[in-house]
């Protein structure tokens, strides 16, 4: 498929876009809209089960996934684009499970006959991350010709998560070497943000684990966790970590707070969305991309580089 | 934070992040990159003698930390969450060793050995308070179903 295939591509926001992560919504179809590129939103999406609904019954996850998969079929695509990276790592863990486990695909035929639409089989619709997208449709060339507000100056970490890409064996068109999104070492985000600019510093712990899924039941493993993230970011020169999912950006916006009320440690580092980023380096305004709604109020740093 | 597991590595790791220079904590800078992979080894070492295994003696990519990551990860894909986190534990020891003398970058490469090891310990120290840290996002296995079968690939 090449980068024309992906000017127009289903949308998946996923609920996480629609109340935390407004602000990815908003900057994603933002930043699309000014590289020329259209978003459709699937009809009637239902929730991909998050992390919770595979600790009831996977394969219920799976049928989850794979009515959205069946929407985008239905509406006439081949390629659904995810931002989040749950969303992003369930369609493909569905399509992963749909292509390997039989109990899978009966599950999932006999829930959609229930339903009554038509049943998605694996190979009908490829997932994409809003990273792949902007990369494969766009590419860093055209991207920093269209640039306005060059992103030089900012130093940027680059926080990837964790469901970007774990388990490697759900993203088999990862690791295939020169081009492609690595497992160990991903760069994608790294790639984009630098054709607008901007410096990315080396940063060890882009995968590293957050401990997102305890926020709530050992919230003080997690605010260590990202508090060793944010500190790490710092001492690598980092003004901003730059995320690419709604989790991560909230739970490092969240725990950085929480950091200094329980621990005492202040932390400095801004946390924005890529997507937030490559919109203001392409001319859009600090509201356009929904910087206000960020926690760590970027704007003094923003406003000092000359951005939106 | 000496209620945690690892509570004397992290106060080392937290003496080691304020020593100003010349205090003696901060001597032999190409001595500690191997310190701090050591340090790492014996994380990896606690969480198998947790589950009731030997720790291996092997190493993996010529790394026995790699190979106490692949033993702690086998049947518990969860585990691969901190994969990355080891593997960048050995890089930047490399990276340390490379540099000639005591200069600004080699100390920069060791604090962020340091600040490696820590999210280690962190993590490893979570998993053996709460068994399930990680288990729910990344490593796509349900938590009810501990009788499924480890996952293909990782």
């Amino acid at each position: 498929m090449d980068g024309n295939d992906l000017k127009k591509v289903a949308y998946y926001p996923g609920c996480a876009l629609e109340g935390t992560g407004h602000a990815y919504n908003r900057s994603t179809k933002a930043v699309g809209k000014a590289l020329g590129l259209d978003l459709v939103e699937l009809k009637n999406w239902n929730c991909c089960g998050a992390m919770e609904v595979k600790n009831i019954d996977p394969k219920i996850q799976t049928y989850l996934s794979a009515r959205n998969l069946s929407i985008a079929e239905d509406m006439g695509f081949d390629t659904v684009m995810a931002p989040c990276n749950g969303c992003y790592h369930n369609l493909k863990k569905a399509e992963y499970d749909l292509a390997h486990d039989a109990a899978s695909v009966e599950v999932n035929a006999r829930l959609s006959e229930k339903a009554g639409h038509q049943t998605y089989e694996s190979g009908g619709v490829e997932t994409i991350h809003a990273l792949d997208w902007i990369k494969r449709a766009v590419g860093e060339d055209e991207l920093a010709a269209r640039v306005k507000n060059n992103l030089k100056g900012l130093k940027i970490a680059n926080y990837y998560g964790c469901m970007y890409t774990r388990p490697r064996h759900i993203f088999p068109e990862k690791d295939k070497g020169p081009g492609s999104e690595s497992t160990a070492k991903p760069h994608f985000m790294d790639d984009l943000l630098a054709a607008a600019g901007a410096e990315n510093v080396d940063f060890p712990l882009k995968t590293a684990c957050c401990g997102g899924a305890h926020s709530l039941s050992d919230s003080d493993t997690s605010t260590r966790l990202v508090l060793n993230i944010l500190e790490t970011a710092e001492a690598c020169g980092a003004e901003v970590i730059a995320t690419e999912c709604p989790t991560c950006h909230t739970g490092l916006e969240m725990h950085q707070v929480r950091a200094e009320e329980v621990l005492g440690r202040k932390t400095n580092v801004k946390i924005l969305y890529f997507t937030q980023l490559l919109g203001m380096a392409l001319g859009l305004s600090q509201k356009k991309v929904g910087v206000q709604e960020n926690l760590s109020d970027p704007r003094d740093l923003l406003r000092q580089k000359g951005l939106g | 934070m000496s209620d945690l597991p690892f509570s004397d590595l992290l106060d080392r790791l937290e003496a080691r992040d304020t020593a100003p220079p010349g205090d003696p904590r901060a001597v032999d800078p190409r001595a500690l990159a191997d310190t701090q992979l050591i340090e790492g080894e014996g994380v990896l070492e606690a969480w198998l003698a947790s589950r009731g295994l030997e720790p291996t003696a092997a190493t993996h990519e010529g790394f026995r930390l790699l190979a106490l990551h692949r033993q702690g990860a086998r049947g518990e894909p969860s585990f691969n969450a901190c994969r990355e986190t080891c593997r960048e534990l050995v890089y930047l020891r490399n990276v340390a060793l490379a540099y000639d003398g005591d200069t600004p970058e080699l100390r920069r490469t060791l604090r962020l050995q340091a600040m490696v090891l820590r999210h280690l310990a962190l993590f490893v120290g979570g998993k053996m308070v709460e068994a399930g840290l990680g288990d729910f996002c990344c490593s796509s296995r349900p938590l009810r179903h501990r009788d499924a079968p480890p996952l293909q690939g990782d």
